[in-house]
């Protein structure tokens, strides 16, 4: 009975081991980019490292913010972000619905191939076309390229969201005389309001982190946080502090929205992929 | 959890036929049009534009397949293949590998294990230029942390991606670091779809938890392991942001995949008709490989 316990005990204690070993590289990278932002350039370029910064200076954010027009790439962000996201909800979850309730998994599948398709072709055609028209200078062409992102996630989430309701109660609004439209309106969507927060969260997530179609299209007023982040090391010299500060202050509100909303994110991200397939 | 409901739940046809099925489409037009606009129609522009040479002030010639028969003749473009097959072989083997250990970890219940995962699945999430930053400085071979810690343990430091032998590991390194959550998500999601009885029954039998492992979870899980082989399979071979920040594809070009090849013919040369007929081979690569992942996945469901 006690070699039992004993077994157990050491069996327990590699586990602990295991996941700690699992979760110490998040953990470590995340808070070496904390220390870095807190720290002084000498401290930051020491062979040595100085893990703990003594003592802690905001010297590196006030930088970021008296150097660059920081202030406009976090606006010109939200509004990017903002838009993309709103308007993927808005084409996408009626047409989740529809494709769910009519099972046209055709279009699914086109979606499928959306998802396969690397950024970077969609830029080729779209770069010209933006320059045609002329709308090159604004936000205008960013936020059109991040529906690419974004409707495909909010259409794909909400497939598998009102594949999954209960089809009765619609059923017996039809029945009853309702339209099609009063039947989405008011009992597929308030009862997909969960299926809505998780596309809203995962579509804002990817358009906010999304650098590719930014470094191709933003001129200098409208940079995105990761163009402009990316910027600082490319064209002004590199001092370590700054820059560890301003690539945190990018990724803040995703790690924050992430710790908050983690079950509806790793819903999302779990049906999304094994649907994927 | 919607899905298996879905499943669950005997298909209710009652009411609606192929024309009640009809009635939808106008839920999806909206959509439509738009995924048309900016997803389809610049499928077929860039096969329009890869059959033509693109001047920089806007006029264009038709040249036929010219651009195609230039990319077997062009070394950097077949060296970017060989070197985008090399990096996406890597970026598979060590997520798919250490996600699969990592689901089996977080299937079992443990105190705090919510926290844990969340905090697991954080790479993932954070925005990739912050994170490529953060990894840039921890690989400078002078001043970074990364050879600090080798050296302290006793190994030689490493130029990281400061050497052409070297970047492409150490690249591998961030990405595996920032994907492993995603398999691990997908085959987690797998595992907790499983009924509990064999595993009963292989506890009662005396199976060793390695016994178990092999032939029990990973026969009931592979079609997720599949799955999250060939997502992983899109995006190392999609991979982008993280070579373009970390490295920019070189020292000279010694990381430079296709896809930073195609950002260079794109947007640094303005060779748009070129650049286009290289989207078009890369798109076939990658539907080949994808396609390839699937016929597995459907042989193995066969027998």
């Amino acid at each position: 009975m006690k070699r039992h316990r004993i077994r157990r005990g050491i069996s327990r204690f590699f586990f602990g081991l295991s996941v700690f070993a699992l979760v110490s590289p998040a953990i470590l990278v995340f808070l070496w980019m904390l220390s870095l932002s807190l720290k002084n350039e000498v401290d930051n370029m020491s062979f040595t490292p100085v893990f703990i910064p003594n003592p802690p200076t905001l010297n590196n954010f006030i930088e970021v913010f008296a150097r660059n027009d920081f202030l406009t790439y976090t606006i010109n962000s939200v509004i990017v972000s903002f838009s993309a996201t709103g308007l993927a909800l808005l084409l996408g979850v009626p047409a989740g619905f529809g494709i769910a309730k009519a099972k046209a998994h055709r279009v699914a599948a086109l979606i499928m191939i959306a998802r396969v398709t690397p950024g970077l072709s969609y830029l080729i055609p779209l770069f010209l076309l933006f320059q045609w028209i002329g709308l090159t200078g604004t936000l205008a062409p960013l936020v059109i390229t991040h529906l690419v992102i974004t409707v495909p996630i909010v259409v794909w989430v909400m497939i598998g969201f009102f594949e999954g309701l209960p089809a009765e109660l619609e059923e017996a609004a039809l029945v009853d005389g309702a339209t099609i439209w009063q039947a989405f309106h008011y009992i597929a969507l308030p009862l997909a309001r969960p299926g809505i927060v998780v596309a809203m969260i995962l579509a804002f997530i990817f358009s906010w982190n999304n650098f590719i179609f930014g470094v191709v299209l933003a001129g200098r007023a409208t940079r995105t946080l990761p163009v402009a982040v990316y910027n600082v090391i490319s064209f002004e010299q590199v001092s370590w502090g700054p820059l560890a500060a301003a690539a945190l202050l990018v990724t803040l509100p995703v790690l924050i929205l992430t710790l908050v909303m983690q079950k509806e994110i790793v819903a999302g991200l779990t049906a999304g992929g094994v649907k994927g397939g | 959890m919607s899905a298996s409901a879905g499943q669950v739940r005997p298909p209710s046809t009652g009411l609606r036929g192929r024309n009640y099925a009809r009635k939808y489409w106008p839920f999806v037009v909206p959509a439509g049009l738009v995924v048309f606009a900016v997803i389809v129609f610049p499928w077929l522009f860039t096969l329009y534009m890869s059959v033509h040479e693109w001047e920089v002030g806007g006029s264009f010639t038709y040249v036929g397949l010219a651009n195609y028969m230039r990319l077997p003749g062009d070394e950097r473009f077949l060296w970017s293949v060989v070197r985008t097959l090399y990096f996406t072989f890597l970026s598979v083997i060590f997520p798919v590998g250490l996600g699969i250990a990592a689901a089996v970890c977080f299937h079992r219940n443990f105190p705090l294990r919510g926290l844990a995962r969340t905090i697991f699945i954080l790479p993932m999430m954070a925005t990739p230029v912050a994170i490529a930053l953060v990894w840039t400085m921890m690989f400078h071979p002078q001043a970074g942390v990364l050879n600090y810690l080798l050296t302290s343990v006793g190994l030689p430091p490493s130029l990281w991606t400061y050497s052409s032998a070297s970047v492409i590991p150490a690249l591998v390194l961030v990405e595996t670091w920032q994907w492993t959550p995603l398999v691990m998500l997908i085959v987690l999601g797998g595992l907790a779809a499983l009924p509990t009885d064999p595993f009963e029954a292989a506890r009662i039998d005396g199976a060793s938890a390695w016994d178990t492992f092999r032939h029990l979870t990973v026969p009931l899980v592979w079609p997720h392991i599949i799955v999250a082989t060939v997502i992983r399979t899109i995006d190392a071979l999609k991979a982008f942001d993280l070579i373009f920040v970390i490295s920019g594809g070189g020292p000279g070009t010694s990381s430079e995949t296709i896809n930073l090849y195609l950002y260079q013919t794109a947007f640094a040369f303005y060779n748009l008709g070129y650049a286009a007929a290289m989207t078009v081979v890369f798109f076939i690569i990658i539907m080949l490989i994808s396609l390839v992942l699937f016929t597995v996945r459907q042989r193995e469901q066969w027998q």
